[in-house]
């Protein structure tokens, strides 16, 4: 097993790491880089705990093999506050109480933010529809939705 | 386990063929990377063929379209030309997983994956989609119903493998959908599923057809006799009535949990009898 060698740019900061073959970019964000943000609920694409955003698109961090990440542009929760001001999703699901053990909340809010990029006034079908691969156990989703609508209009200025 | 990354499809092919079955491809990942963690597969080696030039392109081609193996579900999705030409082949892939899952798959890693149930698979059929190999002799070109062989099984010879999909021109009044059956809304695999492609002729009668149905037998199937049926007509009652007994006729189902082989056969019949009502107005439209 030979180890691979590995320069991104994480949050917009250059990143190198070493990783096993095998290795996903959830181990390598966890285990070789310290950014626990992105969560492993089932390892296999189902609950999108994992969620990063990959060059611009949504990915499950589980199903990404850390090698696969040379020289890509990777978003993790991590990067979503800017220095103590927190995002606006990130606000808005504290003040609504969007989550509860918070182990979803981290791909929810990546997988949000990367809607509201793409369309800043989604509907409610719209935002259920976006976050289908983003399983919560306990808030259930009404909260969720909820916050992302606030969150949306706050950063459209409304 | 190794990982490489090959520049060339000799080169991929060159790995493949030396590496006696112990090799895979890489495409999204979607399926492999959940394989190899349940300890499905144990490849001696992981082939990514995302560095290949061009195989994440989508490129007009004859009329047509040529879609790189490495282009993921959401970039067809996005891709103008695409919806307006084959709405049913883009369809069908959207139905893949969910946000992230969209944002890694592609069709031809959901064709060499070899389910029954894969949803971009039946619309690829009806299109009359051919995929281009690549392998030890060069380049080859195969229809997609010739791809598929049994569950997991694949007609790719030894060093082979997708490099795009090609889906052909297609004239004015012609138009294709996709619908699948599933328990839920989203994030499920099909129970039966159901594509068609028609093309009208200057009276508004069908002139020619294409049908192929998913998760109803060992692999997705083609139904000529289906689109026999229909062909001729307006799609009124009777031609409809053909259609539902001629696709009932070609199923083959297993019976499991997720639905009875009766109700799959049933099913199969009710969905291609609305994708091809579907198709009807959609060929009308742009008549
Ligand atoms: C949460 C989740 C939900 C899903 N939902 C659906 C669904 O609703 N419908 C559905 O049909 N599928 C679904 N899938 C399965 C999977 O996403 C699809 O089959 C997908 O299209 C696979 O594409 P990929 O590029 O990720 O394939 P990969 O995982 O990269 O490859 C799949 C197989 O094909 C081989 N392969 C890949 N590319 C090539 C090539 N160019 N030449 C030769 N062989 C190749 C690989 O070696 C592997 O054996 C789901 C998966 C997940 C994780
Ligand atoms: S841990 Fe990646 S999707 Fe569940
Ligand atoms: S808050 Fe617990 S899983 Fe969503």
């Amino acid at each position: 097993m030979k180890n691979i060698h590995v320069s991104t740019t994480i949050n917009g900061d250059d990143a190198e790491f070493v990783c096993a073959p095998e290795e996903t970019l959830l181990d390598a964000l966890r285990n070789r880089l310290g950014l626990s943000g992105a969560k492993e609920g089932c390892g296999t694409g189902d609950c999108g705990a994992c969620t990063v955003e990959m060059d611009g698109r949504l990915v499950c961090s589980c199903l990404v093999l850390g090698a696969e990440v040379q020289d890509a542009q990777i978003k993790t929760v991590e990067g979503m506050a800017i220095g103590e001001a927190l995002h606006p999703l990130q606000q808005a699901f504290i003040d609504h109480a969007a989550l509860q053990c918070g182990i979803c909340t981290p791909g929810i809010l990546v997988a949000a933010k990367t809607l509201l990029e793409r369309n800043p006034d989604p509907s409610d079908t719209e935002i259920r529809y976006w976050l289908a691969g983003n399983l919560c156990r306990c808030t259930g989703y009404d909260k969720i939705i909820k916050a992302v609508q606030i969150a949306a209009a706050d950063m459209r200025g409304a | 386990m190794q990982y490489m990354k090959p520049q060339t499809a000799a080169e991929v092919s060159d790995i493949l063929a030396r590496s006696e079955g112990a090799a895979r491809i890489l495409g999204g990942g979607t399926d492999l990377l959940v394989q190899l963690r349940s300890g499905m597969i144990e490849p001696e080696t992981i082939v990514d063929i995302k560095h290949l030039s061009g195989i994440a392109d989508i490129t007009a081609e004859d009329g047509g379209l040529r879609i790189g193996a490495a282009v993921s579900g959401q970039k067809l999705g996005e891709h103008e030309g695409a919806c307006a030409m084959w709405p049913g082949v883009v369809e069908a892939c959207e139905l893949i997983g969910s946000t992230q899952v969209q944002g890694r798959c592609t069709m031809v890693g959901n064709l060499c994956n070899g389910s029954p149930a894969a949803d971009s698979v039946p619309a690829m059929i009806a299109a009359g989609a051919v995929v281009r190999i690549e392998g030890p002799d060069g380049p080859r070109d195969c229809a997609v119903e010739d791809i598929p062989v049994s569950p997991g099984k694949t007609s790719l010879g030894k060093g082979e493998f997708v490099s795009s999909v090609f889906l052909p021109a297609r004239p004015k009044g012609a138009a294709d959908a996709y619908l699948r059956f599933i328990p839920r809304t989203e994030m499920d695999i099909a129970v039966a599923s159901a594509a068609v492609n028609i093309e009208l002729a200057e009276d508004r009668t069908i002139k020619s057809a294409r049908i192929a149905l998913g998760a109803v037998g060992p692999k997705v199937v083609l139904v000529p006799d289906a689109a026999d049926a229909i062909i001729g007509s307006k799609l009124e009652d009777p031609a409809i009535a053909a259609l539902v007994r001629a696709c009932e006729a070609a199923c083959n189902p297993i019976d499991d949990k997720r639905g009875t082989a009766e109700f799959r056969t049933t099913v199969a019949g009710v969905l291609a009898k609305r994708a091809a009502r579907i198709a009807m107005t959609r060929a009308g439209e742009n008549a």
